[in-house]
């Protein structure tokens, strides 16, 4: 269906993309969102609070970042798309109802704009060293889906593709932004609204009697119902049946879990979204995502003007992790430079996934800033002398 | 004639005594049977005196008694 | 001459439980399940739209009662029911939201979410069976339990001041403060329904046994010696200050309605708020808000 045009700020603006993040939330239809102050995401939400009230929604700031992520899912519950906005700190407090949200299969967005850490860290400066904790930080086994923007435009457009993820697969999605990408003022071009695509909540249209909240009719997905339509459902977190009811056995717990992995990663291929350039004859490989693909492309020109052969390969959807692409291009090239805004993170997924094939190379940076392109160029050429034995 | 009936469910009673206990009537006592899980559930001693008040179904924690207003029918005295 | 029955022959709270879910998992002398009867009268007696009525529940002996309930029921974590609540009537106003938990869950893990929803006056109706321990996880010292009680993480005896809940939540600004026991059936039921008829925060406490953990350990016999406790220790003050309402080990327990007051709930002020400043620009919040 197409996007509801009241939230939609059709035309040509400069925003940073903390800005745009939030329009793209309005344009995908949220019209409910829970914060708590933290830079450099405040601005999302600050932006929220002003716009919402002239479109028809709610913005609550709640007392802490326990409540944040918990208030949106009683609020998807009771019929809206919703989301927060955190960084590293919050996102630790978040956990909990991230992982509840898996459980619980409620569709909802979690954005991180990333920062130096660990703890307090580095409040106003940029790192990417939250990957693995958006995929693992939860506890138990659940997958969930994490997109990466590298521009305040992206910041609009994916933030769309995050929610329509979220109500197709009933998942939380992760926006993992940074603090670059978040306060950096680009061109945004937004769309009129029936231009924009948006994927509708689940509602089940079965009857009463028939309905079951965790059924499936087949697919890896069940249906949703709203508190107020007459189903009278239970939603726990307790390890649950298809009546939603509390079975603490292994056997459920091993038909509910890997039904919530399975939705995931059998549907991965179609949920991978990445950028690729000149890989056709690349040697080496340089694989990044966020604000240091903005970077690492001027490294690859950089290596292609001396003559190496180098690829580009951008995360776009960072998790589910784009094994297959990885294990495809690992039997063709020599080597993946991978630089991050971290000590080694999603490089980690790139050695798993070549599995030996080609050379991991990770050019780190604790964070802070971005990368010097010299230093990424530095590691292509380092990975072009490596020789496919 | 009884102005209430009382109604069991034996496999639902844990023998906590509330029933019993707060009839005002003395309707109930624990039996010497036992449900399933081993309790000995409530049984009615006194039907005569009991009024329908549901007393015992308002305190009962597991749903396991209650007592519902009988009609005197057409005729009776 | 035959009997004939006016009333169905069904218990008046068998339409309001998950039958099929029968029995529960409450141990013998419990008072939660006491609770939930004097809740299904009170929804009796106030007609409400069982359709809109949602019921939330944390984590707890009595968070279970989300569980057995035949509504939209939702068992959220540990502390966190209130949030959840507050997201649940904030995005469907139409909703009758109760927050039904324990007194670990409210007011431990849950209590900042506890005193800020009761400061904003969010429309929630919150019942609060205080067991005066954490009974789930085997009976921990919670924030209510009294002084000098013996528990399984105070194993020489408490010695904590505990919290008296109407007298916090009264000045948090909560609208509704009321304390029972599980003894007091009829009146319980009856501040339910009045919790029912206000706009705003309501919160009833209801003190009962735990007779696997808290009254075993602190040797004050079963659930029946605790239900004839409570009415013979139990007073019933109305409008009694919540200051000298605090509970102890084997004192008397103040019962009553504490606080009855009128100040409009959070969504009205939110209205009147974003009406005053942005006239018409204001667009109120749509029905269901995503199809």
């Amino acid at each position: 269906m197409k996007a509801d045009p009241k939230g939609v700020l059709t035309g040509v603006h400069f925003m940073d993309g903390d800005h745009a993040c939030c329009e793209g939330a309005l344009a995908a239809g949220a019209r409910f969102a829970a914060g708590y102050p933290i830079t450099p995401s405040t601005e999302v939400v600050e932006r929220f609070a002003s716009r919402v009230p002239t479109v028809g929604g709610t913005f609550i700031q709640m007392e802490d970042e326990l409540a944040a992520s918990i208030t949106l899912q009683g609020a998807v519950w009771g019929g809206a798309k919703a989301f927060t906005v955190t960084s590293g700190p919050g996102f630790s407090l978040m956990m909990e109802h991230i992982g509840y949200a898996a459980m619980t299969e409620t569709p909802c967005v979690f954005v991180d704009v990333q920062r130096g850490g660990p703890s307090t860290g580095l409040p106003t400066l940029p790192a990417q060293a939250d990957m693995m904790q958006a995929r693992w930080g939860s506890h138990g086994d659940y997958e969930i889906i994490a997109l990466c923007p590298n521009s305040p435009q992206e910041c609009f457009d994916l933030t769309i593709r995050a929610f329509n993820l979220a109500e197709e697969f009933r998942v939380p999605v992760m926006f993992m932004m940074d603090e670059v990408v978040g306060h950096m003022t680009e061109k945004v071009v937004i769309p009129p609204a029936d231009e924009i695509e948006i994927v509708p909540r689940r509602h089940t249209h079965k009857s009463v009697d028939e309905y079951r909240p965790y059924g499936t009719n087949g697919d890896l997905v069940p249906e949703m119902a709203h508190a107020g339509d007459g189903y009278k459902f239970h939603v726990t977190g307790l390890t649950h049946d298809e009546r939603g009811y509390p079975n603490m056995t292994p056997q459920t717990q091993d038909q509910l879990v890997r039904r919530l992995q399975n939705k995931i990663r059998e549907a991965a291929d179609r949920i991978a979204l990445f950028e690729e350039e000149k890989l056709e004859d690349a040697e080496v490989v340089v694989l990044s995502y966020g604000i240091t693909s903005r970077v690492a492309q001027r490294a690859i020109e950089m290596a292609r003007e001396r003559g190496l052969r180098v690829g580009k390969l951008r995360l776009i959807t960072a998790w589910p992790f784009p094994e297959k692409k990885i294990r495809d291009l690992a039997a063709k090239v020599t080597a993946f430079v991978v630089p991050e805004l971290n000590l080694g993170q999603m490089v980690r997924e790139v050695e798993r996934a070549a599995a030996g094939r080609a050379k991991t190379f990770a050019v780190s940076h604790a964070g802070g800033g971005v990368h010097n392109p010299e230093d990424i160029l530095k590691a292509i050429v380092e990975a072009g002398r490596c020789q496919t034995v | 004639m009884a102005k209430g009936r009382i109604s069991i469910v034996v496999e639902r009673c844990k023998s906590c005594g509330f029933c019993v206990e707060f009839c005002p009537s003395k309707v109930l006592a624990l039996s010497s049977a036992f449900n399933a899980k081993g309790y000995h559930p409530p049984h009615v001693v006194h039907p005569e005196k009991c009024s329908g008040c549901d007393l015992c179904g308002m305190y009962c924690p597991d749903f396991a008694i209650f007592a519902t207003k009988v009609a005197a029918a057409a005729g009776d005295k | 001459m035959p009997d004939s029955l006016i009333n169905d022959v069904v218990n008046p709270v068998e339409p309001f439980l998950r039958s099929d879910r029968m029995p529960h998992i409450w141990c013998p002398g419990c008072g939660i399940g006491t609770t939930v009867n004097s809740f299904a009268r009170a929804l009796i007696e106030s007609k409400i739209d069982l359709q809109s009525l949602a019921l939330v529940s944390g984590i707890g002996c009595t968070g279970r009662v989300a569980g057995y309930v035949k509504l939209d029921s939702f068992h959220t974590t540990h502390g966190r029911a209130i949030p959840f609540a507050t997201g649940l009537k904030l995005a469907n106003p139409k909703l009758n939201v109760v927050v039904y938990s324990g007194d670990g869950d409210l007011s431990a893990i849950g209590g900042n979410h506890l005193i800020h929803a009761a400061r904003r006056n969010i429309d929630l109706k919150v019942i609060c069976v205080n067991n005066l321990i954490y009974a789930m996880t085997g009976g921990q010292t919670a924030p209510t339990t009294p002084d000098h009680s013996i528990t399984s993480t105070n194993p020489y005896g408490v010695f904590e001041p505990s919290f008296n809940l109407p007298h916090l939540v009264e000045a948090a600004g909560a609208v509704y403060v009321a304390r029972w026991t599980t003894f007091h059936v009829r009146q319980l039921s009856r501040s339910i329904s009045e919790a029912f008829k206000k706009k705003g925060f309501s919160f009833i406490e209801v003190i009962s046994p735990c007779p696997t953990l808290y009254q075993r350990r602190n040797k004050l016999g079963d659930g029946l010696d605790t239900m004839k406790y409570y009415k013979e220790k139990s007073k019933v003050r109305h409008g009694a200050p919540t200051a000298e309402v605090g509970l102890s080990l084997t004192g008397e327990i103040i019962v009553g309605k504490f606080v009855d007051r009128d100040r409009p709930d959070y969504q009205t002020m939110m209205r009147a708020q974003f009406a005053e400043s942005l006239g018409e620009r204001f667009v109120e919040q749509g029905e269901t808000v995503c199809s």
